[in-house]
């Protein structure tokens, strides 16, 4: 296992957000976490890698407790990608150079450049390098915040959302980006994901969370109309089409007429 | 742990040539400083040749007067514009990031109304504001020494209750704006109250005081200076990743390991410092501060590596030129430098807003 966590909590405020989270991430795997909006997903993602100090509970990556590390330690290990981050008047590289923040002392190194080099060339940016990202679509946006997250050199990559606000070609590219890292580079990515069919398709194991607890941990065969249901409210069918396994919602007939 | 396998292990030569030119541009300005600040020296009332200022700076003046003027009078001034300019926009870069606003800058936090309180408070309440009047030299304040103790004490002041608020508010950006807002208003009310209460020489000494002024500094006040505004600087430089970072967002600062909110406290304490002592001797120069990071930031970009250094440059080349042309224009009088710096400054920055970046 990559990352375990045993028993995570945290409060904000007076309210549990989270209450006794213990989940396991396996080697090389890309995991979602799924759940209605302010089930706390976000908030497990920053507690995972000490944005947010959890109440009571212990992470670990690679059996290392997280809370005996210091922030550019655990910046060494666990990658974040978050729902927003701002484009300023940066180019492509300089913008994923910025994820060595971790390992650069005073200046910037021959590996620190080779590092990023390499990962533009591996995405498919490298002609856009010197391109200002506060000048790129939504969804080269996206690609440059990944690959920065990446030249961390982490062993976990935490996303937020890491589809919201992309169209269908861009959701689509953006994940098998992400599979292709997680098969490369042997990283293990866990992303909070709104799209159960994107979830569906794209991801090794699921996490369900309600009321800010684990309901259902595991690969594609936890996945059932009843619990989506218990998730979401909403009731489902679950089909193939093309060979790939869907969820549909059951919508309301009379809304069509 | 595991490194990454690279495709190619090439140096990027396009992108090291993009990153020498902003380089080049700092080195340019710094050239330009020193020209302009032989050529700030060289003018005024007594006209020096360029080849004996730089003689006489050499120690091997020929014209002994001339040594005079240039080491008593101008050198300080100069000195004292570079230092002070290089300051203010230090501090106004920081400002900018650690805020997240392109409108902050030095006195965003009221430091300018507080010192302007503090001098107000000296001059009118101590009675440090016996006034001259000559054609020579216009309005001088009597005790300049206890104006600008005030003036600094009340800078120190409002940056200890904008700690305070912004401790107890977890360093929000919102939070230090607004009471930086609320403090500059409370400060210019009680400056308003003193300045009801006193007679046309306090008001014309406090008035006066808050112009300001580089060629009120002696070499000890710019040696304070100096020191303050270098270590600020090297403490600015040395946090230039940390910045970075926090332009791209408080959360993905935080993952990358950033101490956000420590690094908010400490730079706003660093940069209301370095404004403090340049207020408190100089009085109240506006707009450096704030157009300096963008002049820069349309040349050459946000990175903060690139920035911090630029706009330093930046600033001492706006103020340097400032005070030389304050000193020109109305010749034999000669302007206070905050009455040039936006006349200066202005249509540059409004030609930089009009033709947007540079590619």
């Amino acid at each position: 296992m990559t990352l375990t966590t045993d028993e995570l909590s945290f409060m904000y405020r007076n309210r549990d957000v989270l209450k006794k989270i213990s989940i396991s991430l396996p080697d090389s795997e890309m995991v979602s976490v799924l759940g209605p909006n302010g089930v706390g997903k976000t908030t497990l993602l920053k507690c995972l890698n000490r944005i947010l100090r959890p109440k009571k509970g212990v992470v670990m990556v690679e059996g290392v407790d997280l809370s005996h590390l210091s922030a550019s330690e655990v910046a060494r290990k666990i990658g974040y990608v978050p729902q927003k981050a701002e484009a300023g008047r940066l180019t492509t590289f300089d913008a994923v150079l910025l994820g060595r923040r971790p390992h650069i002392g005073w200046d910037v190194t021959d590996k620190d450049l080779s590092v990023v080099d390499s990962i533009l060339h591996q995405l498919k940016m490298n002609h856009l390098r010197l391109t200002y990202i506060d000048e790129m679509s939504g969804g080269e946006l996206q690609k440059v915040f990944i690959a920065r997250a990446i030249v961390q050199e982490p062993r976990v990559l935490l996303m937020d959302e890491p589809t919201s606000n992309l169209d269908l070609k861009n959701k689509v590219e953006i994940l098998t980006i992400i599979r292709r890292i997680v098969n490369d580079h042997h990283i293990t990515v866990l992303m909070s994901m709104h799209d159960l069919n994107l979830a569906l398709w794209f991801s090794d194991r699921f996490i369900f969370l309600r009321d800010g607890r684990v309901l259902t941990q595991g690969g594609s065969d936890v996945l059932t109309p009843e619990l989506i249901h218990d998730v979401y409210g909403v009731p489902v069918s679950m089909g193939e089409i093309c060979g790939v396994r869907c969820v549909v919602p059951h919508i309301e007939k009379r809304l069509h007429d | 742990m595991r490194i990454v396998h690279f495709a190619q292990e090439t140096r990027p030569t396009d992108y090291l040539q993009y990153v020498r030119k902003k380089v080049l541009w700092i080195v340019a300005g710094i050239f330009l400083i020193v020209v302009l600040f032989i050529y700030s020296i060289s003018v005024g009332a007594i006209e020096i040749p360029p080849r004996d200022v730089v003689d006489a700076l050499l120690g091997q003046a020929n014209n002994q007067k001339w040594a005079t003027i240039i080491w008593e009078i101008r050198l300080p001034q100069a000195l004292t514009a570079i230092v002070a300019g290089f300051g203010l926009a230090v501090a106004g870069v920081a400002m900018q990031s650690i805020l997240r606003n392109p409108l902050a800058s030095p006195f965003t936090l009221g430091i300018s109304s507080a010192g302007a309180f503090g001098a107000a408070f000296a001059v009118i309440i101590l009675g440090s504001g016996k006034m001259h009047n000559s054609v020579a030299d216009a309005v001088s304040i009597g005790n300049p020494y206890s104006t600008t103790a005030m003036a600094f004490f009340f800078c120190l002041l409002a940056t200890a209750v904008i700690l305070l608020i912004s401790k107890m508010k977890g360093a929000s950006p919102e939070a230090m704006v607004l009471t930086g807002v609320a403090l500059t208003s409370l400060f210019s009310a009680a400056t308003m109250v003193l300045q009801y209460l006193s007679s046309d020489t306090q008001l014309a000494a406090v008035v006066f005081w808050t112009f300001g002024d580089v060629s009120r500094a002696n070499w000890q006040q710019l040696g304070i200076m100096t020191i303050v505004v270098a270590a600020g600087t090297i403490y600015f430089i040395a946090n230039r990743w940390n910045y970075n970072a926090i332009d791209a967002g408080d959360e993905t600062a935080k993952g990358l390991g950033v101490p956000v909110e420590h690094i908010r406290l400490t730079g706003m304490v660093v940069a209301t410092l370095i404004t403090a002592v340049i207020v408190a001797f100089l009085g109240v120069i506006g707009f450096v501060g704030l157009v300096c990071p963008h002049m820069v930031r349309r040349i050459i970009g946000d990175d903060q590596r690139y920035l911090i250094p630029g706009s330093c440059v930046m600033g001492a080349i706006l103020l340097l030129a400032s005070d030389t042309a304050a000193r020109l224009v109305l010749a034999p009088y000669v302007l206070p430098v905050a009455v040039l710096t936006a006349f200066m400054g202005a249509p540059i920055f409004i030609y930089l807003i009009m033709r947007g970046y540079r590619h």
